[in-house]
């Protein structure tokens, strides 16, 4: 068994993000979309979104379709589980799922 | 084996019929040829008014698109017969050819009947029977102030009302002592005047014109026997009609004695190789004037051609409804009460100008006729009855009497009727086939229509096939899913309902009593548009940021790349020089790409998000407002430049148009809404296009509701005329709350209307004569929206906690590197994904 070493980076406070909203964060310049969901839960998935090439997932709409959180990409509407990046219209379209932490006051992802 | 040729002479609404028919009926061996001599295929008469509030000929076509492709019919435009030759089997076109038949269906249904006084063939007088009569009505209307009508029966009145809509001054003149002798009794008829009186129509009764000569101060004088006169501009002919047998005469075939082709029950001619079907025919000497009993006629002749023997036609319902705005006319049956021993109930309400009659047989057990004056709710109820025999309840009257009085009216619910009961007589369709289509999956009117065609000619079944439909889907348990979504177990309407009486003010209150789940992308927005509609606080303000879609939320509309646009309000199109200016700068200053948009402004694209509050802000302190392109909400109000300028203009369109956009700026509704306001009839603003679509009149403001452009192009329909400022703003008040009210998630005012039970008459019912009783509530209501009214930019910009969201990274004060333009004709487009360097467009780090 290997340990990597994690490496998170501070993106901004909690308060920088409005419950059930996400933000675009700039990791290792890397288009991270990172959502709060209710006051105190957070995800983290790319913020590219592959229909389009464009950077706006982190701009839609967050909500559940059965039990899976999901965004919805404000160009296309096709939906992205949250747990693990998954487009439920079109697997190919699939994106990365990172991990997300609150430290303190702090939102922290780390990239998969 | 041999050909049956068939040629069938007209391509009217019954010979379309019998086209369509035999198309069914694939029988094989048959060659049909149908011969019209309009320059059109087949459209649908009955609904020809409808071309002057907006219909075009092609909307009025009945014929399907791939119809004569599908059926290998042939279909000859322009063609009149002029003599048939019995004895070979041949007929003779006007240009001199010969074709041979085998069976020959005459269908050329009638010719309206002009009296024979001197100067009825003066210029500026017409028939109203055909598209080209029309066109030529439309052109002669617009050069004239004043028109009259000969006949005071249904069509005349009809077009009386066609008249009045095309802003003339109309008369009404009539031989007999009342008007529609034929359908109502004097009393109804007395009503009835009142009612055509009060369109603006002035009616003249007893007057038999004697000729037509120079007028002096209109183009014609009318004058009568009475030794009074009347001066118009122009005049139509509306005073019967005669059935086209010209053909049959000359071909010596057996007349009726009022005229028509003589049939018998399978609509056979007296040469049996002859069909006649429609209103040139004759059975039982009499010739029928409406639609129904001629397709009736198609089905039977069609069958019987195609062999079947067990086919008759056996005689038709006369009952009719007048298709008319605000006049509610309907006569059942024995109208006059003429059958030996009947007795009568009437009711009349002179404060609301009601009169009802019902005729009832000897026994009291049957319904015979009926009456309806000013009121037709019942139609369809006593219609059925008297057709069904349905057995009468004890106290009749109850059927006519208003049912204030306690008494809950003796209803005819769907389930009295049997199976066989025709509801549709139009288009001959039954209970029993309505809830087959139920049963096929149809749960809406407007997919009914298209699939059984109930409803779809002269709609006065309407009302009923949609009961009959909705029970039916009742008891097949199938009560129509309109949930939302998956988190709502309720409709728009519903959820709207829901917000309104429950005080609701955020999404989470309405999911914690009403729904489930965390919400999503379709129910969120919804909410987002009801809490606005209902409450109009700032669309960014808290919770609310949070539920609205990426428009909504950046007000601005997100382009392909992720860019957003920005597009200031310009009330009516109007902008000043200084204006044009100040967007101009911006959009240089920020290298932005200009374009004017379909909506009359002006459109700047690929604007990143942190850029979008400093341009906003440079656009409000140039007097600019937002656009709300971004909304579903009033996007513009189309506008031409009307009687400030235009030298035909009889209204100051753009006036108009900038104090409407105005108003109803912001308005957040279950779809986007748009606008139109002409100066004048050449409609250069496109009015009968939009949402809501307003002419100028002589004397006041047309309004008009229900178009769309886009993907259904569907023109609007005039609701009132002639309105002077004030009411014109009061109705559309009332108009677009109702439709926020009622109408479904992104369902255009055209939708909403299409769907919407009791058609246009309800519509007007429920707008212009308050029959809900909400006008005030729905006035009111908009009243608050517009006070309440705030640029959500300015709020936006000056906010410092929303001003802080629009940033593209929340850990950097970077821009989005990804979004890439290439220059083109002079200005920025997003560069395609081959333009872009490969390690940009995937993402990974660079
Ligand atoms: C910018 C503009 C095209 C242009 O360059 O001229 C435009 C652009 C869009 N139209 Fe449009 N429409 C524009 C005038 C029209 C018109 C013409 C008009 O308004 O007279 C129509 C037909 C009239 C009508 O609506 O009845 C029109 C019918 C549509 C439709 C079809 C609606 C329908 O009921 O069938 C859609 C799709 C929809 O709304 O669901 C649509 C949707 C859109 C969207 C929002 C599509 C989208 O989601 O990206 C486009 C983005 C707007 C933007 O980025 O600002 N657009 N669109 C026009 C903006 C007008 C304005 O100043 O606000
Ligand atoms: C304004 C208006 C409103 C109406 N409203 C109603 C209503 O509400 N309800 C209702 O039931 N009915 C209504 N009617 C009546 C209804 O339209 C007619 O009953 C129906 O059109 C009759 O159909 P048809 O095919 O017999 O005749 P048409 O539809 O008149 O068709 C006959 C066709 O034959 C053509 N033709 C004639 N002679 C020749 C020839 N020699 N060679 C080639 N072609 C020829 C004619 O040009 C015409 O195109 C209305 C009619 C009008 C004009
Ligand atoms: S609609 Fe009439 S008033 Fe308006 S520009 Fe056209 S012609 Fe002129
Ligand atoms: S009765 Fe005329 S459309 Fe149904």
């Amino acid at each position: 068994m290997t340990t990597e070493t994690i490496e998170w980076t501070a993106v901004c406070a909690i308060d920088n993000i409005l419950p059930n909203t996400g933000v675009c964060a700039l990791v290792n310049n890397r288009h991270v979309a990172v959502f709060r969901v209710g006051q105190n839960q957070f995800h983290a998935i790319d913020s590219i979104d592959p229909q389009s090439n464009a950077s706006v997932l982190s701009r839609g709409l967050l909500g559940s379709l059965g039990d899976r959180v999901v965004v919805a990409s404000p160009l296309y509407k096709n939906h992205f589980d949250l747990h693990t990046g998954e487009c439920l219209e079109n697997a190919a379209y699939s994106v990365r799922a990172h991990a997300v932490r609150v430290a303190g006051e702090k939102v922290e992802v780390a990239l998969s | 084996m041999k050909m049956m040729k068939i040629i069938v002479v007209g391509h009217g609404m019954v010979g379309h019929k019998f086209l369509e028919e035999m198309h069914q009926l694939q029988v094989p061996g048959v060659h049909v040829t149908v011969l019209c001599e309009e320059p059109r295929p087949a459209y649908d008469r009955v609904h020809l008014s409808e071309f002057f509030a907006g219909k075009r000929a092609e909307d009025l076509s009945l014929v399907a698109p791939d119809f004569f492709e599908q059926s290998g019919f042939e279909l000859r435009l322009n063609t009149r017969v002029a003599s048939i030759e019995r004895r070979n089997k041949t007929l003779t076109t006007q240009d001199g050819e010969i074709l041979a038949y085998d069976k020959l269906v005459l269908a050329t249904g009638s010719s309206p009947f002009v009296p024979p006084v001197r100067g009825n063939d003066r210029e500026r007088c017409f028939v109203y029977r055909t598209i080209e009569d029309l066109q030529a009505m439309a052109a002669a209307g617009a050069i004239s102030r004043s028109g009259v009508v000969v006949g005071g029966g249904l069509l005349g009145l009809e077009c009386a009302k066609a008249l009045r809509d095309l802003g003339l001054q109309t008369h009404v003149v009539e031989f007999a002592p009342r008007l529609m002798t034929v359908q109502v009794d004097d009393e109804g008829g007395r009503i009835l005047r009142n009612k055509i009186e009060a369109l603006g129509v002035h009616v003249h009764t007893s007057r038999n014109t004697t000729e037509i000569i120079n007028g002096a101060t209109a183009h014609h004088r009318m004058v009568f026997a009475d030794g009074t006169h009347l001066e118009t501009d122009m005049i139509v002919f509306s005073a019967g009609i005669r059935p086209r047998d010209e053909l049959a005469r000359q071909c010596a075939l057996a007349i009726g004695p009022r005229g028509g082709v003589v049939i018998d029950s399978v609509c056979r001619s007296s040469d049996h190789d002859v069909f006649a079907i429609g209103e040139c025919a004759a059975w039982n000497e009499q010739v029928f004037g409406l639609v129904a009993p001629g397709y009736d006629m198609a089905r039977v002749a069609a069958r019987f051609i195609a062999g079947q023997e067990q086919v008759a036609f056996a005689g038709a319902d006369m009952s009719t409804k007048l298709k008319l705005m605000g006049v509610d006319v309907a006569s059942i049956g024995d109208a006059q009460g003429r059958t030996p021993g009947c007795r009568s109930f009437r009711y009349t309400d002179e404060n609301k100008q009601i009169y009802k009659k019902i005729v009832v047989s000897e026994d009291g057990q049957q319904l015979l006729g009926a009456v309806l004056v000013g009121n037709a709710d019942e139609y369809g109820t006593l219609l059925q009855m008297a057709l069904n025999g349905i057995a009468l309840p004890a106290d009749p009257e109850f059927l006519i009497l208003p049912s204030s009085d306690g008494k809950a009216k003796p209803g005819l619910g769907p389930d009295a009727l049997p199976d066989s009961a025709q509801i549709c007589s139009c288009n001959n369709v039954s209970k029993g086939q309505i809830c087959a289509a139920v049963a096929d999956g149809v749960t809406t009117i407007a997919d009914m229509k298209a699939c059984t065609k109930a409803g779809a000619t002269c709609g006065g079944c309407v009302p009923l096939v949609t009961q009959i439909m909705k029970a039916e889907m009742a008891k097949r348990g199938m009560a129509v899913n309109n949930h939302i979504c998956e988190h709502f177990a309720y409709s728009r309407q519903e959820l709207y309902h829901l917000v309104r009486v429950g005080m609701i003010r955020s999404f989470d209150e309405l999911l914690a009593q009403h729904g489930k789940g965390l919400g999503c992308d379709i129910c969120k927005p919804a909410a987002a548009n009801i809490l606005a509609s209902c409450w109009n606080d700032f669309v960014l303000k808290g919770e609310l940021a949070s539920l609205q879609d990426s428009n909504d939320y950046f007000l601005g509309n997100i382009q392909k790349d992720g860019t957003y646009s920005v597009v200031p309000r310009m009330a009516g199109g109007e902008v000043t020089p200084d204006g044009l200016i100040a967007v101009g700068q911006v959009a240089k200053k920020y290298g932005l790409y200009t374009k004017l948009t379909g909506g009359q402004r002006v459109d700047l694209f690929g604007a990143r998000v942190e850029q979008l509050p400093l341009i906003w802000e440079e656009l409000i302190a140039a007097g600019f407002e937002s656009g709300h392109a971004y909304g579903k909400s009033l996007r513009t109000v189309k506008s031409c430049v009307g009687s400030t300028w235009c030298r035909y203009g009889v209204g100051d369109s753009v006036g108009l148009a900038v104090e409407l956009e105005n108003r109803y700026k912001g308005l957040r509704a279950p779809h986007k809404i748009k606008f139109g306001v002409s100066g004048c009839t050449r409609e250069c603003a496109e009015a009968q296009g939009k949402d809501v679509g307003i002419i100028a009149t002589e004397r006041g403001w047309n309004l008009y509701v229900c178009g769309n452009g886009g993907m259904k192009p569907r023109h609007a329909e005039l609701i009132a005329s002639d309105l002077d400022k004030d009411t014109l703003i009061r109705l559309i008040d009332r108009f677009l709350m109702f439709y926020i009210r009622t109408a479904d998630r992104l369902q255009r005012t055209s939708t909403w209307r299409d769907n919407l039970e009791g058609g246009l008459d309800y519509l007007k019912q429920v707008l212009i004569e308050d029959s809900l009783g909400l006008a005030d509530e729905l006035e009111a209501q908009m009243q608050h929206v517009v006070d309440s009214y705030q640029c959500e930019w300015k709020t936006a910009v000056t906010t410092p906690e929303v001003r802080q969201r629009f940033r593209t990274f929340v850990n950097s004060e970077q821009g989005d590197q990804r979004i890439v333009f290439m220059p083109e004709r002079g200005q920025i487009r997003p560069a395609r994904a081959e333009e872009l360097a490969t390690d940009i467009a995937d993402g990974a780090p660079v």
